[in-house]
């Protein structure tokens, strides 16, 4: 892709031209008979050219098998799915040409160095060399790690791994950059670095950017957002509209006696609060307004109160009535600590 | 319509060349293959440390046990001719039980690298999975013949003066042996979830195909029961073979050699040839699990 086509693909242009990932009634079961799962339960949306869509919900909700399946490495059970134009059944070759795919865990080869880690990649995807050398020199300079391509990938922190992994995910020029939790167990300041050289590129590239998170202050980067539970998409819109589904701003409280307090508050303003361990909260248009007027009429004693603007948060607690959290561990887990365990494994 | 089209042929023209399945293929092998032996060269100050073990069992066993057998081994049917000594006998078990680890080890570890390493990026790479699965067989084979290599030159050590020709011969004996578990181990790992079962691979898996391989006692003489186990043991013939050449070179008469040789139906010696048909059968079906658990898509 060459800079000056950039104008028909204008990232933030929203959904001009095909769309560059269709899914349709998507479903996928693991096993057969009474012991089947159904992880995820006919999911369908659309993401268009330079799109930044993300896929928010807690673990286990169905996000990464979405995302396995888009890639080719999960058979769906049901449904249509065409990734860069191709069918993921018939065409897996085809669609893997037109991916690169950050993984939740990092897949580089630590015993490498960053420019070996780039060669293998173009090498497995056929990239012509002259072609591979210079996108790969042009990537490096661009995530800052063209000074450290000849270090072994052992040596390099959480950060530029991944910045690594963005380089090779995009050198054989996908038209999307899948990232599955793309900034999971990252420093918010790495989180943050991470996020700005994504956006540039989605700037500067034109690429299509795919990815899921539960962390929602990140959620909040992209365009779109597919809200996932339980393998069922509860919500999908612009972060903004899904902020303002809570209606107005979030409050939290504390009394000496939230059942009467809950009572009187029904009573007084016809609002329904709900118990969150020991803390109230309720969702107003006027918080600012409110909150004052609470605290002068409520007959038990505030002991703390907050005023929130509506997160993600707030979007997913009101949609699922529970709050975004790690819930199941797989085996892919213990094998993660299995790893911590060996000392970051002998990769 | 057209964008889409455009945008596609856009993709495959600049980026990743759209090849037959037959040089993706080739490519994909190539590069899981050459990645092995690429660590395998980088970790070499780890190769000398590796020797240890198998030098531990020859010492131990060949010096401790051979002194507590005292005279050495002869084949029960070469009652009267002098014997071998013992850790001359063990020395080419030694062999064969280097090959076997690292064979293993090496295929083994792709369940950790299929979660996070290496190759999880390849198996989203335009590759065919059959390529990976055998790139991933003949890795761990070279390696493990490699690193197996090194052990040939204790040969003195325990008696044995190989020819250039006989190291040869051995060599292709360790890679046939390595590519048949390597290719085994990619099949078991294919299935594996967890590295938690290792251990139950190691004790159901490796282990009975080592002690019944004859790599540590003549398989002559037997009580009946452990005679078909380890007539049973593809590995035998595999230790059998490299055994035939390593005692050939040694100060041993070619009687004695006969004599621990395993015994074909008409009791002589089974002919080179069969037990190099056995373990190709071995590779065969190692091979065939392989690609067929590995290619596997849930």
């Amino acid at each position: 892709m060459v800079t000056g086509e950039l104008a028909t693909t204008s990232p933030m242009s929203g959904r001009e031209g095909a769309p560059v990932v269709e899914v349709e009634g998507l479903v996928k079961r693991y096993g057969k008979g009474d012991g089947a799962v159904t992880a995820v339960r006919g999911v369908s949306f659309a993401v268009y050219p330079g799109e930044v869509f993300g896929f928010l919900g807690p673990n286990g909700a169905g996000k990464t098998t979405t995302i396995s399946v888009l890639c080719t490495l999960l058979r769906p059970t049901e449904g249509t799915i065409r990734v860069g134009g191709y069918d993921v059944v018939r065409h897996p070759d085809d669609v893997r040409r037109s991916i690169g795919l950050i993984f939740q865990d990092p897949t580089l080869d630590s015993q490498l160095t960053a420019q070996e880690n780039l060669d293998f990649h173009a090498f497995a995807y056929d990239v012509p060399a002259e072609e591979a050398r210079q996108r790969g020199r042009h990537l490096l300079e661009l995530l800052e790690l063209w000074d450290r391509r000849d270090d072994l990938v052992r040596t390099f922190s959480g950060g530029m791994k991944r910045r690594l992994e963005i380089a090779r995910g995009l050198l054989h020029r996908p038209r999307v950059l899948f990232l599955d939790e793309p900034t999971q167990g990252l420093d918010p300041q790495t989180r943050g670095l991470i996020w700005r050289y994504l956006l540039g590129l989605r700037q500067s590239d034109g690429v299509t950017l795919f990815m899921t998170t539960h962390y929602l202050d990140e959620a909040e980067h992209c365009d779109r957002i597919a809200i996932i539970d339980h393998g069922e998409i509860v919500a999908l819109d612009t972060p903004e509209n899904l902020k303002a589904m809570v209606g107005g701003d979030v409050v939290t409280l504390r009394t000496d006696d939230n059942a009467l307090a809950m009572c009187e508050i029904r009573e007084r303003w016809g609002r329904e609060a709900q118990v969150h361990g020991p803390e109230l909260r309720l969702e107003v248009e006027r918080g600012d307004e409110f909150v004052p007027e609470l605290v002068r009429t409520l007959t038990p004693r505030v002991e703390t109160i907050s005023v929130n603007r509506p997160t993600l948060d707030d979007v997913f607690l009101k949609l699922t009535g529970r709050a975004i959290r790690d819930e199941e561990s797989s085996d892919v887990d213990s094998m993660r600590q299995f790893g911590r365990a060996w000392g970051g494994g002998r990769r | 319509m057209s964008v889409e089209v455009r945008g596609a042929t856009r993709a495959s023209a600049a980026g990743a060349r759209r090849p037959s399945r037959l040089r993706a293929a080739v490519r994909g092998a190539y590069i899981v293959w050459y990645r092995d032996l690429l660590r395998w060269w980088r970790d070499r100050q780890r190769i000398i440390p590796s020797l240890f073990q198998p030098i531990l069992y020859l010492v131990v066993f060949g010096v401790g046990l051979g002194s507590a057998i005292g005279v050495g081994i002869s084949g029960g049917r070469g009652a009267g001719a002098p014997g071998v000594d013992y850790t001359t006998f063990m020395y080419p078990g030694v062999l064969a039980m280097s090959v076997l680890f690292t064979a293993i080890f090496s295929s083994i570890s792709i369940v950790w690298d299929r979660e996070f390493g290496f190759l999880k990026e390849i198996q989203v790479a335009p590759i065919p999975r059959t390529a990976v699965a055998v790139g991933k067989a003949l890795g761990g084979s070279t390696v493990a013949m490699l690193q197996s290599a090194v052990l040939l030159a204790l040969a003195p050590l325990v008696g044995v003066a190989l020819s250039p020709a006989m190291v040869l011969e051995l060599l292709a004996l360790m890679f046939l042996l390595a590519f048949a578990l390597a290719a085994l181990g990619v099949a078991i790992a294919s299935r594996m979830r967890t590295m938690e079962s290792f251990q139950a691979v190691m004790n159901f898996v490796l282990m009975p195909l080592l002690f019944l391989s004859g790599a540590f006692f003549p398989l002559q003489g037997l009580p009946g029961w452990l005679a078909v186990l380890t007539h049973l043991d593809p590995v035998a013939y595999a230790v059998d073979a490299i055994r035939r050449v390593v005692l050939s070179s040694a100060a041993v008469s070619p009687e004695v050699v006969a004599s621990l040789a395993i015994a074909g139906p008409s009791g002589e010696p089974l002919p080179l040839l069969a037990e190099l048909g056995v373990l190709a059968a071995f590779i065969a079906v190692g091979l065939a699990l392989a690609v067929r658990w590995f290619g596997a898509t849930e």
